[in-house]
Parts: C-alpha cells; structure tokens; sequence
C-alpha cells in the first residue's frame, strides 16, 4: 500500500513529462506521415546474389544470405507462407560493433546486444566522392578533403556518422566487388582521416557503399584495415553496403540504424534508415 | 555396320512424351552377383571353387559336382554366336516398343552357352564378345558384340538403351568454377554433347580458366549455385526439361578432421556445398529426368556424382571431408533407386587425391582432372554405375576388399 502511495504522489510530475514527450513525438510522426520528413531506405535487399567479403580461402568466411521455404500455402503449411533464412553478421548492409575489432575487443558495452539503444540514431555527414571514386576505383579519402568539405558545409557536428558517398551502390556486382589478381579495389578512407575523424571530430562511425568500410587495398595500410581499427578501437561504429546515399543532404539527416540484438554479437545485417526534409534535394 | 547417329530433331512441343518402361528387373539374390560386375563394366560369371566349371545363368549349387561354392570371377567374354533370331511381337510393354529386337545364342569359349541381346553388327556364325549391360531397369543383361570395333557400333540401339553416351545428350556441369568443372566441360563437348550448361556460382568472382571455359564450343555458362535453393531451382525451371545428364562437380575439399577442428563453420560449408547441394540438385533436375527416360534419342540418361574414394572409408588427414563424401554416397544409392524408374542411372565416379590445389601437400600418386573427366565419358558411353579412377581409387577399393579394419588403421596412421 505504502509504495502505491508514494507513485500516486509522482504520478502528476510523471504524466505531465508523458504528455510534453507525445506531443514532441506526435509531431515528429505526423511530419513523417505527411511527407515533411522523407524517410530514405538505404539498405539493399537481403538476396543471396549480392556479394559478401571474400577472404583468403583458408580462413573462415562469412557465410551469405540463403532462404530455405518452410511452405507456402501448400502441403508443408496449407495456409501460411514463411521461410528460413541462414546469413552472417557481415552480410548485406550491415553494422559493425566496436567488438568486432581486435582493437575493440576489451571496450565495455562493445557488442550489439549491449551498445546503449540511444546510439542507434544519430545525425550525419555525407561526403560526396562520387565524382573521384567514379574515376579511380582506389580513391582514399584523405583530411584534406574533408577539410575543403568543411570549408563549404560547416564542420563536421561531434557525434555524427560520416557516409562516404561514392555511388558504387550503382555498379553491378563484379565493378562492386572489384576483385582482381591482386584483390578488391573499392574506395575507402586512409588511416589519418579516420584518426582524425575519432579524435578531431569525436564522430560517431563511419558508413560507405562498399562492402567494407575499408579501402579494397587496406590490407596493405598502416595499421591496416584503419576505419576498422581506429573506429572500433575507439568505440565507433560502422555501416557498409549501404545504398541511395546521393539522395541525402551534405548535413540535417537522422539515421536509424539498430542491429539485431545478438548476444555478443559483432555485427548484423539491418534496416538503415535516413530522416530527411521533405523539401531536400533528391 | 550401324548406321550412324544422327542428330535428333526438335521435339514437337505438341507431342505427348512418352513414359519410360522398364523391362523386367526381377533378379534372385544370387543372380546380382552379375549386377555388381556390369556396374563395374566387368564380365564374371559364376565359377566353381571346386570343379572349376564356369556357370550361367547363376544358381546356388553347381550341376556338375553339387559343391555350393560358386564364387563370381571374371572370365573370359569371347565366344561364337551359333544362332539367331528376331523377336517381332512381344505382349511386354516395354519390348512391344522396341520391335524388332534380336536376341541369340552365344557358344562361350569359357563354357556355357548364354542367350543374349544382338548387337546390329553381330552376324551368326561368327566370333562375338559377351558383355554384361544393366539394362534400363538397372539389372544386368548379356548382350553379344561384334568381335572387333565397328564404325558407328555406339549408335546401335540396343547398345544405346543400356547406356548413357552423352553424343548428342544435353549436359549439366554444376560447377564450373575449379579444374575439375572445366575439364568435365571440354571432355563432354569432345564426347559430342549438343549443348553443356556450365554453373557459376557467384558472377562477380572472377576465377582461373574464365575465358577458356567461356570459349569451349557448345558450352553455356548458367548462373548455378548449388548452396542457394532458389538460383538451383531458377536453372531447373529454364532448363531442367533439357538436360539429360547432370554431373555434379560441386566440390568443397579442406583437409582436417573432427577433433582436429575448432568449430563448424568449414564443415557447415562442405555439408552445404556438397551433401545439400546434391539434394538440391537431386530435387530440382530429379523429377523431370526420371519423366523423361524415354524421351528419344536425346532421352534423360544419367546423374553422376564425383565422390572421393574416402566415402568408403574415413581417411582422417582428411577425415571432415570424407564423412561429407560419405554422406554423398549415401544418398547416391537413395537417388539411384529414385531415379530408377525412369530408366535413369545414377553414376558414382570414386577418386583419391587430385592434382588440385587443396590437396597440394599430399604426395602422388594424384589424378588429373582431365583423366577424371574422360573416365566419367567412359563409363557413360559403357552404361557403367561404379567406376574407381586412378591407383588411389582402386588401391582403396580393393583394401577394402581385403581387409576393411586393416585399411581403416593404416589410412589412419600418423
């Protein structure tokens, strides 16, 4: 009784908060219903075509997407249609968790079961390479270019992803994938900007079109594999194979971008969503 | 001489397919002593431990000295065809639709006289060889050929009837991805197939032997991955009706064994790869070969699985692997009585170690993809069900023979 007395003595200042929050909230659903904020897909379809990361073929490899029909109005289930499905946590657009990294192994809260859900939304900048990588399939983003993008659209707010946008959403799987005798050439970040980016501009991960959030050639930096490295080691996170990055803003976009609640996981294939002006250019 | 074969015309797609029959396929037990030799491509007959009489048609006791121990052997196949004659009505459906057939008797050099099935070229009087066939409802049969090669001797019905010679068949290479794929694509097109769809998994992976394989003629290249249910029954939807032979060249060959590995992932990928894609490919392509059985002279003739000799018995330097290809002969003998019906014949072609990447380390002897390859054109064009390829493969079966727990020791030692 004494412990239904004392809510009851809270429960004014508790709904009064209630009430200013549906109302944020309310406004923030009726935008996105009536168009006022765009809300972009940029994930792909979870098919078992699209290419996964190849490794040397004497280690384990991440497995990729397959559907196995459990029945479909038929004999095996007459009125339900459903399926199995088998991936990898690294499969398709996928998030990447500070665990993933040998550099991030020991950090707390570094897996995608323990990450606090706050993290899961959170603005971003977009930087377009399209135009270089569409010339130079090793193109390496480096701190001079971000700097001349600052110079033009603000500095980069702490806490925000960083997409590199490079189209390559828009090749077909080979020019995707972009293996050759001496492995994949697909554009990615050099190890200072990714430096820079965690201890300059605290951001918040770092998201690319690509397959990985690496350079095709990052075996070969130092340290290699760095937005790996210096993103996990730091506590950041990161994106891959995401798509329709050209019809985000340079700044102003919210992405939402919650992983599967694996235990322990180091990743998982899922929904990246982007909230834009209704009115930004497409 | 036959005449020769020629290239079957376009199926009218207004015509009805015609049902495959079966001739009778009742055999005793013992009588599957001759079973197991046709499979092989080997002629045995029944001999004698006692009084050394060779015996046919197989019994259980010898009619000469009574002595129960009738070991089958192989002996000799020449003999002289004494008389013939033509069978034009028959109350068998089967054989209804196959008249004329003829038949004959065959004066045996190693003794017995042995009613056959006549080869086109086989004329009365003369020398002919005996060889043991399994016919179309997978039992063995004897049928008489022409003492030497004739021109065209392949295109001979009957002998097409207890085969599955790919000239002019439609084929399926599930992977062509590794040398064994490539070098069962360019042996096939040798062999005379019309057309031979090569799988590719994963386009956008380039791989060695692209452009060669690209440029082999008739040779087709078909988005196939035998570990994605949909793209293997997207392939069979398109093409299943045409295509008479499927080879199976999916492989996944990683050395390490049970205790020697940390966790599942390989050997989920060599289930995947190898014993699941079997049954994908078995689900997919099963129904409509078995269906088309009889379907002319590019009729549905055979599923053939490449499986390391190791299925027989574990080698553990590779001992994941093997159980996988175990697996896979296990369901090959399923598949074999599933397809049987349609007078379709399962072949399981054994090899030890290939000259292939992963299995580098071990020492010769190994096989060549391209000896692999035209061993499996052999045995289609002979209508055979087992074949060991290379010293490994049949140094292991016949160790197995011998002495099975003593095989399992020694492929065992360290």
């Amino acid at each position: 009784m004494q412990i239904q007395k004392h809510s009851n003595a809270n429960s004014a200042h508790t709904e009064r908060k209630f009430i200013m929050a549906t109302t944020d909230l309310l406004a923030f659903a009726n935008a996105i219903a009536s168009g006022a904020i765009r809300v972009v897909d940029l994930t792909q379809t979870l098919s078992p075509e699209f290419p996964t990361i190849v490794l040397p073929p004497e280690f384990g490899q991440c497995a990729p997407f397959r559907l196995e029909e459990i029945s479909r109005y038929d004999a095996r289930g007459p009125a339900w249609y459903w399926n199995n499905f088998t991936v990898g946590e690294h499969t398709g657009t996928h998030f990447d968790a500070p665990i993933h990294w040998v550099s991030g192994k020991d950090l707390p809260d570094n897996a995608v079961d323990t990450i606090p859900p706050a993290k899961f939304i959170a603005p971003c900048a977009v930087l377009d390479c399209s135009a270089e990588a569409a010339t130079n399939p090793d193109f390496i983003l480096t701190i001079d270019f971000v700097e001349r993008w600052e110079a033009t659209h603000g500095r980069i707010a702490p806490g925000s992803w960083v997409l590199l946008r490079t189209d390559w959403s828009k090749k077909s799987f080979a020019d995707y994938a972009g293996l050759r005798d001496d492995g994949a050439h697909t554009p990615g970040p050099g190890p200072e900007v990714v430096k820079w980016l965690v201890e300059e501009r605290d951001v918040h991960g770092f998201g690319t079109e690509t397959i990985g959030t690496d350079a095709g050639q990052a075996h070969h930096f130092n340290p290699p594999y760095p937005a790996h490295f210096y993103m996990h080691g730091k506590g950041r996170y990161g994106l891959q194979c995401l798509t329709r990055l050209d019809q985000l803003p340079p700044k102003g976009a919210v992405i939402f971008a919650a992983p599967l609640k694996i235990k322990q996981g180091s990743g998982s294939p899922l929904r990246v969503l982007a909230l834009i002006p209704g009115n930004a250019a497409a | 001489m036959s005449a020769p074969l020629v290239r079957p015309k376009r199926k009218n797609p207004l015509a009805r397919t015609r049902l495959p029959l079966l001739p009778q396929g009742q055999r005793s037990r013992t009588a599957h002593g001759l079973t197991a030799a046709a499979a092989e491509g080997r002629f045995a007959l029944q001999v004698c431990e006692q009084c050394a009489q060779v015996l046919y048609p197989p019994r259980d006791a010898c009619p000469r000295c009574l002595s129960a121990r009738l070991t089958f052997k192989d002996v000799g196949p020449d003999g002289r065809l004494i008389a013939e004659t033509t069978v034009r009505v028959s109350t068998d459906p089967y054989f209804r639709e196959r008249m004329p057939w003829r038949v004959g008797t065959v004066q045996l050099d190693a003794g017995p006289v042995i009613v056959a099935h006549l080869h086109g070229d086989t004329v009365e009087g003369e020398r002919v060889r005996l060889a043991l066939k399994l016919d179309k409802s997978g039992s063995a049969v004897m049928l008489a050929l022409p003492a030497q090669e004739t021109p065209h001797m392949h295109a001979d019905p009957h002998w097409r009837e207890m085969t599955c010679d790919p000239q002019y068949r439609r084929v399926l290479i599930s992977d062509g991805r590794h040398a064994v794929g490539q070098a069962m694509a360019k042996a096939f097109c040798e062999a005379g197939a019309s057309i031979v769809f090569v799988g590719i998994a994963d386009p956008w992976k380039p791989y060695p032997g692209m452009a060669e394989l690209a440029g082999i003629e008739r040779v087709e290249i078909v988005p196939l991955d035998v570990t994605d249910t949909e793209s293997v029954t997207e392939l069979a939807g398109q093409n299943g009706g045409r295509i008479d032979i499927v080879v199976n060249t999916a492989e996944h060959v990683r050395p390490g064994g049970v205790i020697e590995r940390s966790n599942l992932t390989i050997a989920h990928d060599e289930m995947d790869i190898r014993y699941f894609g079997m049954l994908r490919l078995g689900q997919a392509f099963g129904p409509a070969l078995r269906f088309r059985g009889a379907d002319g002279t590019n009729s549905a003739a055979a599923f053939v699985n490449l499986l390391s000799v190791h299925a027989l018995m574990n080698w553990p330097a590779y001992g994941a692997y093997s159980a996988v290809e175990a697996a896979c002969l296990s369901a090959a003998q399923c598949m074999r009585a599933e397809l049987r019906p349609g007078g379709v014949k399962v072949l399981n072609a054994f090899f030890g170690p290939l000259e292939t990447e992963w299995f580098q380390a071990v020492p010769p002897p190994k096989l060549g993809p391209l000896a692999l390859a035209k061993a499996v054109i052999a045995a289609l064009k002979g209508g055979l069900e087992d074949i060991f390829v290379g010293d490994v493969a049949q140094d292991v079966r016949e160790r197995l023979d011998a002495n099975p727990k003593a095989l399992e020791r020694e492929l065992g030692a360290h």
